[in-house]
């Protein structure tokens, strides 16, 4: 090669790698604005609430002077609704994938309930909530409860945990499936000694994505009910008098997080939308943890498994 | 009286293990093996030859149903199995017996995400073995006859996926042999490995033969005139010529066959 088409060669790739440039550049900028959205919301959000926030915020019942107004009876609501969830949620989604990607046959019929169950997950949650209004509130007499509101998102998110369930059990080598079969095992000893424990990083991702965007979730638990004032919290077991059972407080009227949230923006004083921040401020808060957890269980899990 | 000594011990057939009858099989539509007839002698190495994609790992895989695994396959003819003669394709069979009683060592290493001896101890754990006393025994024995065990007795609670190349092969050997098998299928044992680890496998094989009946398949040809008793020569899902090694590799019967080893084809 002489000088000259050496020359020649060398401004091809710099005029190639402007392109790389070209890109990283719009690459960041485009991160950047989601990324600054968020943050400036967040931040906008951490300034008006964070005077509201203190023990008292946390541990105060709803009030009708902003100032004594506090989150307990949403947090707990929230917390409560989010265990019924993670509970039907889990157990059914689980075994819907294992399900759908170890035992079914591959025909029509499968591919179908493969087709409804990703169209599932674009549906609008206010469907969600119509329906389990007629389904659980009316239908099944659950009432106006915490697990009513509890099963209703578990609906909304379980399209989510099965696709992650099945995501995660299709990394899985089929040469480890292969093994597992020429040892001797059955379909069910495979799933559960083998399948099941590999997957389950993926699934737990998938589980708290859901229940991250469950938490939020504001029109369907309005459509079954929630309570948008409430000043006392579910019965504990065993406490009160008569005493409460063990599962009284699934039954109990509730309200969660957003819609506390969604009651005090509604409100023309400025200090309840001080509240509304700081409410907010702590909903972002528990997605986040949530998100964070998920992270550090992927990471400890994922790391005793290489194929 | 020599020459009477000599034709006696041409005529010294081994106890058979295993015999493939008429044997045929289809993925779908697709016939990948053509009225196979051969037999398995009992501890003997017999190999299987023949060019990339003529079927063999597919007879292999007839001999623990691993293709009841995956829909639309299907087997025509038999495979008894000796000594109760038990037809190991028949619909009759469940082929999770015919795993129970036939180990199967993978061409990649397979080891499970779970500790060395987590990896051993699985055959035993499906049969339903909880004593652990017996567990630690047999995981030991194993990883002796797999000839692993100087090198992992200190770190059995290790991923079994932290070994070598070679180790993790020797662990699925162990797997396999955990639950004492009649017979061992390998398919290309050693085309994953480096030749020191290829080398150790070979000779692992060859003191494995005194328990157990082996049927491996091999891409190489040196491999298969090296361990084994019984060779045969595959080819476009037919079984062309079956014998003692070194009678295939000295004299073949077939053309096709001495083609093949002397490297004219494939
Ligand atoms: N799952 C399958 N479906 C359809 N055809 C297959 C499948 N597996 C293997 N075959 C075909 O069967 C023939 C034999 O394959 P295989 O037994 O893997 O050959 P070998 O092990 O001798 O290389 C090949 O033509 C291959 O393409
Ligand atoms: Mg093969």
């Amino acid at each position: 090669m002489n000088q000259q088409e050496l020359q020649s060669l060398r401004a091809l790739i710099a005029s190639h790698k402007r392109w790389d440039f070209l890109f990283g550049v719009l690459g960041v900028l485009a991160l950047m604005l989601g990324v600054m959205t968020f943050v400036a919301l967040f931040a906008d959000m951490t300034i008006n609430g964070i005077g509201r926030i203190n023990i008292d915020f946390l541990t105060s019942f709803p009030s009708r002077r902003a100032a004594n107004a506090g989150i307990l009876s949403a947090w707990v609501g929230s917390v409560l609704v989010m265990l019924v969830t993670a509970c039907a949620a889990v157990p059914l989604g689980v075994a819907a994938g294992v399900y759908l990607e170890e035992y079914a046959p591959k025909n029509w019929f499968t591919d179908i309930i493969e087709i409804n169950v990703t169209n599932l997950a674009g549906v609008p949650s206010i469907i969600y909530g119509l329906l389990a209004l007629g389904l659980f509130v009316y239908t099944f007499g659950l009432g106006q409860s915490i697990l009513t509101a509890g099963l209703t998102l578990a609906l909304l998110i379980l399209p989510v945990v099965i696709v992650a369930t099945r995501e995660a059990i299709r990394a899985i080598p089929q040469i480890i499936r292969e093994g597992a079969y020429a040892c001797g095992a059955t379909t069910w000893q495979v799933v559960s000694d083998h399948i099941v424990p590999y997957s389950s990083a993926g699934i737990l991702t998938g589980v708290i994505i859901g229940m991250a965007r469950a938490i939020g979730e504001t029109a369907p638990i309005i459509t079954v009910g929630a309570l948008t004032f409430i000043a006392f919290l579910p019965p504990a077991p065993f406490t009160g008098d008569p005493s409460a059972g063990l599962f009284d407080w699934l039954f109990a009227p509730f309200t969660v997080m957003p819609i506390q949230m969604f009651n005090w923006t509604s409100r023309p004083e400025r200090a309840f939308l001080d509240n509304a921040a700081a409410a907010g401020f702590i909903l972002v808060l528990m997605t986040l943890t949530m998100n964070g957890l998920a992270i550090w269980l992927r990471y400890r899990l994922r790391k005793n498994i290489k194929w | 009286m020599i020459a009477h000594a000599e034709h006696d011990v041409a005529e010294v057939v081994p106890p058979l293990k295993a015999e493939a009858r008429n044997l045929s099989f289809h993925y779908g539509s697709f016939q990948a093996l053509k009225n196979i007839n051969m037999p398995v002698y009992e501890r003997k190495v017999t190999s299987l030859i023949g060019p990339s994609g003529c079927g063999k790992s597919t007879y292999l895989r007839c001999f623990n149903r691993m293709h009841d695994l995956y829909p639309g396959n299907r087997y025509d003819g038999t495979i008894e199995f000796h000594p109760d003669r038990t037809d190991l394709l028949s619909k009759a069979v469940d082929p999770i017996e015919v795993r129970m009683r036939i180990s199967m060592v993978f061409q990649k290493p397979n080891p499970f995400p779970k500790s060395i001896y987590e990896n051993v101890a699985y055959g035993l754990r499906v049969r339903g073995e909880s004593a652990r006393s017996v567990i630690d025994d047999k995981v030991e024995a194993a990883l002796k006859g797999a000839a692993l065990w100087g090198e992992v007795k200190d770190r059995l609670k290790e991923l079994g996926a932290n070994l070598s190349g070679g180790q993790q092969q020797r662990l699925c050997i162990a797997r396999a042999l955990a639950t004492d098998p009649e017979l061992l299928l390998f398919d290309e044992p050693t085309s994953a490995l480096d030749p020191i680890a290829t080398a150790n496998i070979e000779e692992l094989i060859s003191e494995l033969k005194e328990r157990v009946t082996i049927l491996i398949v091999t891409h190489n040809m040196q491999q298969a005139a090296r361990i084994s008793d019984y060779t045969a020569y595959m080819y476009l899902g037919e079984m062309i010529e079956f014998g003692v090694t070194d009678q295939i590799f000295i004299k073949p019967r077939r053309k096709e066959t001495e083609d093949y080893i002397t490297g004219r084809f494939g």
